[in-house]
């Protein structure tokens, strides 16, 4: 229980340089995690204000506010800044933060390394988003780039290329840094079956990442000789195929939308638990499925193209393998279901946004099998249906439980406790908003609107109504997220070092706030045994 | 002091291992490129050595016609950049019976302003069909040479295999019409 640290023998780096230094220079895992979890914020709300502009353009049929060519550059922009942006170093942010926390470690194990990659990436997203004021406009070729119409782009073609090198760059050293530190750094004691769940999944969110990140970087290479060099690799008229193009970026694509989810699966594996307080049901069932998910995610990616025309044994081989993801993705909502059953359960905001994530998460899987089935995917390709499948699962799934995160470990991070009925606000306008914002768009995508357009058929008028004032009432409640924060940075109830009466694990073993330093010395047994009770 | 070494050196090994991950899967990512092009030759779907190659004329006589089946041809054309030139199929459609020799024609015209050198990228769909569908001629096996405001007509010589599966009763051909003389400045 008693956490000691010996302030003598490290005292000369236990005080961080002041100003803007400090953070410039950090090799911290906790400063670097925080620079990553703020800049993160920022890109939500960069993001989301372009997310604003397009539901205000599709509020009403016609054109009202902003031209087509604009309108293209807020789709393809709001998704790389939402992905590259908000959620992947939002996760990254939490692995600096936690992992050494949770495997008893005194830092992360390249701790320069983790400086620089965090520093990449508000170059590399100037670079994206200054791509707005050069001439021809930012990148409207959707987030997906595909030729030829990317290759058609302006100036801010090769920005965003070498942009997403620089993404690439900061997540796969991200990536790298959170394996070794697993495998090298854990504490005596702590074997692989006795991690944290969140740590499982980032690691293998970490393998997928340096699996994929780099046939990214080469795809976009090849676009980029494409246009300056005179290369064709997909242009036909050299004797290349643009779609090739697409089987390439989905071979990233496709393990890439289980990086964005992976860590959400820890953190609910956490979170959920804590206030039933109860074991997580089938730790290693959930290890087992969430390796099977990783493996699977390499085997699925041109679901994603089924129309592009593939043989019978194509479509059927990449309909199958889609919908064999179903039984891990089961097995795990299964088990979070079963770690409630007798449960006692209480309802702090960490706790209502899992729960919201599982059930509204789960909503994302089954249209998400709907879209598997190949031929009832002819009639769903490039519709809204798609645009809702995916929100689903990234907004109600990943973004609500990066938030359960937040919500679960701030007090932890602050030494204070926040506003529970603010954040019971957050999440209830959340909730309720996320569903007006994206369900609709379920009835637009099968009644045939198409995606990526800035005007509709006025048949399509009432539902978009609805979404749109949904959009707005869900990015007006985001603003309460960054205000409850700053309050409990500010001040507020001082919060013991076990901030959650039922939780479990080594980041409950040192105070609140968690020191600058923590685990110089070893975790002892009574406090791994204390930690590890899954 | 000793452990601490140790740890160091552990981390840059396994460094040093997740580089060669990563240095690998970037290597994997440029051998798809060979690897699709295998796939596509293997499947015969979308090849441009398949597409662009002839068959030899005697092979038709070989065949034989099938007189008492009648498949549909659509013709179909596209330009990947609007303005610069006209491309269209003279006939919309033909009823051919495999194994006897048809001739099909486009029409094309070079509006860029200046001589310029065309080549045409047929594909044939469904993707699968395009084994049983042989050209004995067509533009589309070289480069064509364009005046300045020039049109022309162009041919392409083709006939159904006696052997295309009985559920395939319709094929299209389609070609794309690329200018070369913008490749040929880049380079």
């Amino acid at each position: 229980m008693a956490y000691t640290e010996t302030v003598d023998a490290h005292d000369h780096h236990d005080h961080p340089p002041a100003g803007i230094w400090r953070w410039l220079s950090t090799t911290n895992h906790k400063d670097i995690g925080t620079l990553y979890l703020v800049f993160s914020g920022i890109m939500f709300f960069v993001g989301g204000a372009m997310a604003m502009v397009i539901r205000l353009e599709l509020f009403k049929p016609g054109m009202q506010f902003v031209d087509p060519a604009f309108f293209n550059s807020m789709t393809t922009v709001h998704g790389l800044a939402m992905i590259f942006g908000a959620v992947m170093p939002a996760w990254v942010g939490l692995a600096n933060w936690m992992i050494p926390l949770q495997v008893g470690a005194p830092d992360m194990a390249l701790p320069r390394m983790n400086n620089f990659s965090f520093w990449l990436l508000p170059f590399a997203f100037t670079l994206l988003l200054i791509g707005f004021f050069v001439p021809g406009g930012a990148p409207a070729g959707g987030w997906t780039l595909y030729p030829p119409l990317v290759l058609q782009g302006g100036d801010s073609f090769p920005m965003a290329i070498f942009a997403i090198h620089l993404m690439g760059a900061s997540s796969i050293m991200g990536a790298i840094n959170v394996i070794v530190t697993i495998m090298n750094m854990r504490a005596p004691g702590i074997t692989l079956l006795r991690m944290p769940l969140f740590v499982w999944t980032w690691l293998i969110t970490a393998y997928l990442l340096i699996l994929v990140m780099p046939v990214l970087a080469g795809s976009v290479t090849m676009l980029l000789t494409d246009h300056f060099f005179g290369t064709s690799f997909f242009s036909a008229s050299g004797g290349g195929d643009p779609v090739m193009f697409q089987h390439i970026f989905w071979f990233f694509g496709h393990p890439e939308v289980y990086i964005l989810i992976l860590p959400a699966f820890g953190i609910v594996s956490e979170v959920i638990p804590t206030f039933s307080r109860k074991p997580l049901f089938g730790y290693e069932a959930m290890v087992y499925a969430t390796a099977s998910i990783a493996f699977l995610s390499f085997i699925v990616w041109a679901h994603h193209m089924f129309t592009v025309g593939m043989p019978l044994a194509g479509e059927l081989f990449f309909m199958l393998s889609t919908m064999l993801i179903a039984i891990p993705t089961g097995v795990k909502v299964f088990n979070w279901t079963a770690t409630m059953w007798r449960g006692s359960l209480s309802f702090e905001p960490p706790m209502l946004f899992a729960l919201a994530f599982l059930f509204l998460f789960t909503i994302g899987g089954f249209s998400g099998l709907m879209l598997a089935i190949a031929p009832a995917d002819f009639q769903y390709q490039d519709t809204y249906f798609v645009v809702a499948h995916f929100h689903y699962v990234l907004v109600p799934g990943a973004i609500f439980s990066i938030m359960a995160g937040v919500y679960y470990w701030l007090p932890k991070w602050t030494g204070h406790l926040y506003s529970m009925a603010l954040g019971k606000w957050h999440f209830w306008l959340s909730a309720i908003f996320v569903n007006v914002l994206f369900f609709p768009q379920h009835f637009l995508g099968l009644a045939g609107m198409p995606r990526r357009i800035p005007d509709y058929a006025t048949q399509f008028a009432d539902w978009n109504m609805v979404s749109s004032l949904g959009g707005f009432g869900f990015g007006l409640s985001q603003l309460l997220f960054p205000i409850l924060i700053w309050k409990c940075v500010r001040g507020g109830e001082k919060a013991p070092a076990q901030v959650w009466e039922g939780a479990h694990g080594l980041e409950w073993e040192v105070p609140s706030p968690a020191p600058y330093h923590t685990w110089q010395d070893p975790p002892s047994e009574a406090q791994i045994a204390h930690g590890a009770e899954h | 002091m000793n452990a601490g070494e140790e740890l160091r050196r552990a981390n840059r090994s396994l460094t040093a291992k997740l580089l060669l991950c990563v240095a690998g899967s970037a290597l994997f990512g440029f051998a798809l490129v060979p690897l699709y092009r295998v796939l596509c030759e293997i499947t015969g779907i979308g090849d441009q050595q398949t597409l662009r190659s002839a068959v030899q004329v005697r092979e038709v006589a070989q065949q034989g016609t099938d007189m008492t089946r009648t498949v549909t041809v659509e013709f179909m054309t596209s330009l990947p950049t609007v303005g610069n030139w006209q491309f269209r199929p003279a006939q919309e459609t033909m009823a051919v019976h495999p194994g006897k020799l048809y001739e099909a024609h486009f029409i094309a015209r070079n509006l860029t302003g200046h001589d310029t050198v065309a080549q045409a990228i047929p594909n044939i769909a469904p993707s699968q069909a395009a084994s049983w569908f042989h050209k004995t001629e067509c533009f589309c096996f070289s480069p064509q040479s364009f005046k300045k405001g020039e049109e022309r007509v162009l041919p392409v010589r083709f006939f159904v295999d006696r052997a295309l599966p009985g559920n395939l009763d319709r094929l299209t051909l389609s070609y794309t019409f690329y200018d070369l003389s913008t490749h040929v400045a880049a380079r």
